[in-house]
């Protein structure tokens, strides 16, 4: 001890200091014991349901550094929301500082996200005298796995998938010591007594499964990796024969693969890597970052990313993932091991079911994996970070609202139906679950479920009023429905756009009561009015909003099946702008369109409203500009797929191109409407000239997002200050995003757009949670002026 | 038509128009009730009001239809129907010879089915209060002991088998009623199937359960038989016939075969060791020719239907609520 302070000294204080934020299972106790030994203080530190609670005694003028220390400094994962002295009263205490056992499970914090492996395991991993050199496992407070192996509270070894690994006597003499990097890591390990890899299929039995697996990978096979949070499959990104064969064998045609770069040097001799993104890449939460593509850079096969001018990049996040780009020194495709659009495999037996097939081999050890979190996937932009997929390292960091949000009573919003995620509000704290995917597929309800209990568990969470979205076939509308009918608690609907326009706001710390116009605009969601929306103009707040504009209410013939076959949108548009003699109107554009009896008895269906609901889709109208343009096959893979190609194309020449002319009138009920004919006939007049697709995309991206700007504008409210909020997946399209951004701010006002949550429906439940806050808020207050 | 009141011209239509069609000796008692014998085992009895449009549709009409569906509703407890009643809504106005042409096809279904219409009403309401024509069927029959067929006999690892191919009635209808232009002509699956449930019953007593995927399709069928139970329900995509063009008119109207629905088809549960037997039964029959088994009845995620999609993924398939809005896109 630096200084033994002498109890009959007149010069000692007391304090007790309460620290809250995500203080729990990420060192914060031998922090503060390191911060109280290096000043000679005496007193104790301890976990609670609130936090920890930290009382110490010495001089005060050593307390006053010791406070400061705490409010500027805190280990790597910590999340420190407030440190405040709440007793300055003496409390019995010798002279150590000590660190109290955890009391009776009464911790309730929650939990912080898994953790990239940090420099200090990865200094130890590459040290051939460290007893973990090579060890794909290693991990300390600062690093490793968390909720994906946790399954239930309190956090400790034994309730999660380490409990089966005995610790060997160094590693409890690390767990033991507050002086350790180690001091309580419950997923510590060593080649000793922890997890071990294994190697099954080709090469099965290797004495080395790594070396073996680095090998497999050279040859250029497909190799399932178990990760963090599920399994990956793996394969030389420069290799195009095996890049084409992973594609076959997923059966997945277009959606860009991710590649694990081994440094960020290597990330930059593919993609341009800004400050930010490489910030981001080497965060604990190592998300996939969207980068674009360098001109003269190192090109990647096609296959990749096809039609893509930017491509997905991680660094290695676990020491396995070290391990295997130190050898490889090669960026490596790492897709989430699925068939398809299922949830991302987890389990080591269905691993070897489902994904026989695809991998030749798998690179798997006997650590399960208790939750499946995807990777997170982010972009940057001169506007900031935006999040498309908020899951691993990012998910479930709680999301501070203003204390205007705070909830009268814990709210649980259950999210959407795609893209699912739920929200846990207590207090200010809003607390959003990973992404967990299509809730029609049977895995990812499940884990929807199981996702849930271990959240309440984990946050003692009992929640006091439900909320969900307005569509009742939504799987998650109908379990908050039966949960709130079971347990008697109020249920609120929330319109599916309003709780976009709610979580934009509400991660963009807007106090409520204010109220502001959003731009709002998505594949679909069920409106106010019982029709499906998906490109709105919205006025109001987090209490209630009303709709002011829209774009034209178009079919979707065959429902869902528009999202699958873009050139069914095109129909439906050039119907709905022309008439019945679309086809002749623009006789170029109606080729695009599949002739035949098909043709026929679609519009028939769109005549007579068989199975061909009207909605007015920002999604569906880039589908049916992307088909006329002829930018993706009869059939796409997934949702973004069109407005992807189309946001490629367009890149090259958004500067200096003139958006396309809209119409824009009030409908039979008063609300503003865009009409896209003058659009569409200026589109098919460019192609007639022969004016290539790239300027064509161009040109649709600006007149788009001169019409939303207009259409917003076309309310009550001029736009000329206040807040204009930008939701739905459709702003994930950065050309877009940002001209309509650009164009606020030209008339004055303040462009709102998401950062921290996702734009599309993974920010759903955000959105749900607060509305329900404002709802339930006795004394909320609404359109009391511009916020 | 002016038919109504129950006076002299009521009578005129039914002596003309039904009695040729329907003559059968119960009928021919001419009491206001048909009296019957009483038979040797229990008893059900079955109602169903039948109200379509269009009226005449490929592969039968609303008489056939009323026939069918009652006869089958009584077949899925098990049972042999031996007598049907009916009871005819006419709108004032509607073409007599329509009516003629719905009796013909009422009576000879009956009589194919071997079950007598033992009694009848017929009301006219004025026009403007009635959709053409309403027909309500009663159908009674006996089961024969030893068949204890309910939803409190399903079990986990049971088997699920189908009598045939989904989809043909509802898209039938839709492309008559809708004026669609399909190539191929799609025609409804409308049938009575007691004599082939007949042979089942009479080959495994131990069936646990028998229904028919009418409104709803079979995802309504199979939800209400798990919702809210201790069991689930697992189907393979692969396995469920569909007709290649019943398919095709799905995917480009962007319909699910598995919600349309049928009127000539049996859900069949039974233990493993007899799905065999019955399924070769089944396909014995005219209307089983194209039987599967098609799921099994499990433990696992109780309460729900799921299915093993093409791909290898799985899906829950779910009731939808009145109203088909899209939750995708
Ligand atoms: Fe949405
Ligand atoms: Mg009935
Ligand atoms: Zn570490
Ligand atoms: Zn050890």
């Amino acid at each position: 001890m630096a200084r033994a302070a002498d109890p009959l000294t007149v010069d000692r204080s007391y304090r007790t200091l309460r620290v809250r934020g995500q203080v729990q299972a990420v060192g914060y106790r031998p922090f503060v014991w390191q911060c109280a030994r290096a000043l000679g203080l005496a007193g104790d530190v301890a976990n609670d349901g609130e936090g920890v609670l930290v009382r110490v005694a010495g001089p005060s003028e050593a307390l006053d550094r010791f406070e400061a220390r705490l409010r500027h400094e805190a280990p790597p994962l910590a999340r420190v929301f407030s440190v405040e002295v709440v007793d300055t009263a003496p409390f019995a205490c010798g002279e150590d500082f000590a660190i109290a056992r955890s009391g009776g499970g009464a911790v309730t914090t929650g939990i912080v996200p898994d953790a990239a492996t940090c420099p200090a395991c990865r200094a130890e991993l590459r040290d051939p005298d460290d007893r973990r050199h090579g060890y794909a496992f290693g991990n300390c407070t600062h690093c490793g796995p968390r909720l994906s192996i946790m399954s239930a509270l309190p956090y400790d070894r034994a309730r999660t998938s380490m409990a089966d690994f005995a610790l060997c006597e160094p590693c409890a003499r690390e767990y033991a010591d507050p002086a350790d990097r180690r001091f309580h890591a419950q997923p510590i390990a060593c080649p000793a007594c922890g997890p071990q890899l294994e190697l099954s299929g080709e090469g099965e039995g290797a004495p080395d499964p790594l070396a073996a697996s680095v090998d497999l990978l050279r040859m250029g096979r497909i190799v399932a990796i178990k990760g963090l949070g599920g399994y990956h499959l793996a394969c030389l990104a420069s290799d195009a024969g095996v890049v084409a064969n992973l594609r076959s064998r997923k059966a997945r045609d277009a959606k860009p693969f991710a590649v694990m770069v081994p440094s960020l040097t290597a990330a930059r001799e593919l993609c341009e890597v800004s400050d930010e993104a490489a910030q981001a890449l080497e965060s604990p939460a190592a998300p996939i970052v969207l980068l674009p593509l360098r001109q003269d850079g190192a090109a990647l096969p096609e296959r990749v990313a096809p039609g893509q001018d930017h491509l997905g990049l991680l660094l290695p996040y676990t020491p396995l993932h070290h391990l295997l780009m130190d050898a490889l020194q090669a960026p490596l495709v790492m897709t989430s091991g699925n068939r398809s659009d299922e949830p991302q495999v987890t389990d080591d037996g269905e691993a070897r079911t489902k994904l026989a097939g695809i991998a030749d081999a798998w690179l798997g050890h006997d650590r399960a994996i208790v939750n499946r979190i995807d990777d997170s996937v982010m972009a940057f932009d001169a506007r900031g970070p935006v999040v498309l997929r908020r899951a691993r390292g990012l998910a479930p960091d709680p999301i501070l609202l203003p204390e205007s949000l705070a909830a009268p009573v814990p709210i649980l919003a259950m999210g959407g139906e795609l893209k699912a995620t739920f929200c846990l509000l207590r207090g200010r704290e809003a607390v959003l679950s990973p992404h967990i995917g299509d809730l029609e597929d049977a895995v990812a309800r499940a884990d929807y479920r199981r996702m849930l209990d271990l959240f309440c568990d984990l946050y003692a969470f009992t929640p006091g009023a439900i909320a969900v979205d307005g569509h009742p076939d939504y799987a998650s509308t109908r379990i908050g429905s039966a949960l709130a009918h079971e347990r008697g608690l109020p249920l609120v609907t929330v319109d599916h756009h309003h709780a976009h326009l709610a979580a934009c706001l509400a991660e963009n710390g807007i106090a409520a009561g204010g109220t502001v116009t959003a731009l709002v605009c998505d594949g679909l969601g069920l409106g106010g009015d019982g029709t499906l929306w998906g490109g709105e103009v919205l006025r109001g707040g987090y209490g209630r909003a009303a709709r002011t504009g829209a774009l034209p209410a178009v079919a979707l013939p065959g429902g869902a099946a528009a999202m699958k076959q873009p050139w069914r949108n095109l129909l439906a548009h050039l119907r709905h702008a022309f008439g019945d003699a679309w086809a002749d109107a623009v006789p170029l554009l109606a080729e695009r369109v599949p002739a035949g009896p098909s043709r026929q008895v679609l519009q028939r269906a769109i005549a007579q409203g068989l199975n061909s609901p009207v909605c007015s889709s920002g999604g569906r109208l880039f589908d049916a500009v992307a088909a006329a343009l002829d930018l993706c096959g009869p059939s796409i893979s997934h949702e973004g797929e069109a407005a992807m190609a189309l946001e490629a194309a367009a890149r090259p020449f958004v500067t200096g191109e003139t958006g396309y002319p809209f119409g824009l009138a009030r409908d039979a009920a008063g609300l503003a409407r865009l009409d896209f004919a003058h659009l569409w006939q200026a589109l098919a007049r460019d192609l007639g000239a022969g004016v290539p697709v790239g300027p064509i995309a161009a040109r649709f991206h600006l007149g788009l997002a001169d019409a939303l700007v207009a259409l917003a504008s076309a309310g009550e409210a001029s736009l000329s200050h206040g807040r204009v909020a930008l939701s739905g997946g459709v702003f994930n399209n950065r050309i877009l995003r940002e001209a309509v951004a650009q164009r606020i701010e030209d008339m004055g006002a303040v462009p709102l757009v998401h950062h921290r949550v996702p734009a599309g429906d993974g920010g759903l439940s955000l959105g749900q949670v607060v509305v329900a806050a404002a709802r339930l808020d006795g004394d909320w207050q609404e359109d009391t002026g511009t916020c | 038509m002016s038919h109504g009141g129950g006076g002299r011209a009521t009578r005129e239509l039914i002596a003309s128009v039904f009695a040729p069609h329907f003559a059968n000796p119960l009928l021919e008692q001419g009491h206001d009730a048909a009296r019957l014998e009483r038979p040797d085992g229990r008893i059900v009895v079955s109602t169903d009001g039948h109200v379509i449009s269009p009226l005449f549709f490929p592969g039968g009409d609303i008489g056939s239809l009323a026939v069918h569906g009652t006869l089958n509703d009584v077949a899925m407890g098990g049972a042999q129907p031996i007598a049907l009643t009916s009871a005819f809504v006419i709108e004032e106005g509607f073409p007599l010879a329509d009516l003629e042409r719905i009796a013909a096809s009422m009576g000879e279904a009956a009589r194919r089915a071997g079950v007598p219409i033992a009694t009848g009403d017929t009301k006219v309401v004025e026009r403007g209060k009635g959709d053409g024509v309403f027909i309500t069927t009663t159908g009674i029959g006996v089961v024969p002991d030893g068949v204890e067929i309910g939803p409190d006999r399903l079990a986990a690892g049971q088997a699920i088998l189908l009598s045939g191919t989904l989809g043909d009635h509802g898209v039938a209808i839709m492309s008559q009623r809708q004026g669609l232009e399909f190539e191929t002509t799609i025609t409804s699956d409308s049938a009575a199937l007691h004599h082939m449930v007949a042979d089942m019953v009479a080959a495994v007593p131990g069936i646990a359960l028998l229904r028919d995927p009418t409104r709803g399709g079979l995802s309504s069928t199979l939800n209400e038989l798990v919702e809210g139970t201790q069991l689930g329900v697992l189907i393979e995509e692969a396995a469920i016939p569909v007709k290649g063009e019943v398919a095709s008119a799905c995917e480009l109207l962007g319909l699910d075969p598995l919600h349309i629905a049928n009127e000539g088809k049996l859900v069949c549960i039974c233990e493993e060791a007899d799905a065999e037997t019955l399924l070769a039964i089944m396909r014995s029959h005219g209307e089983g020719t194209d039987a599967a088994r098609i799921g099994t009845v499990t433990a696992e995620e109780p309460g729900f239907v799921r299915m093993t999609t093409a791909i290898g993924g799985t899906r829950i398939v779910d009731w939808l609520s009145g109203e088909q809005l899209p939750r995708i896109c």
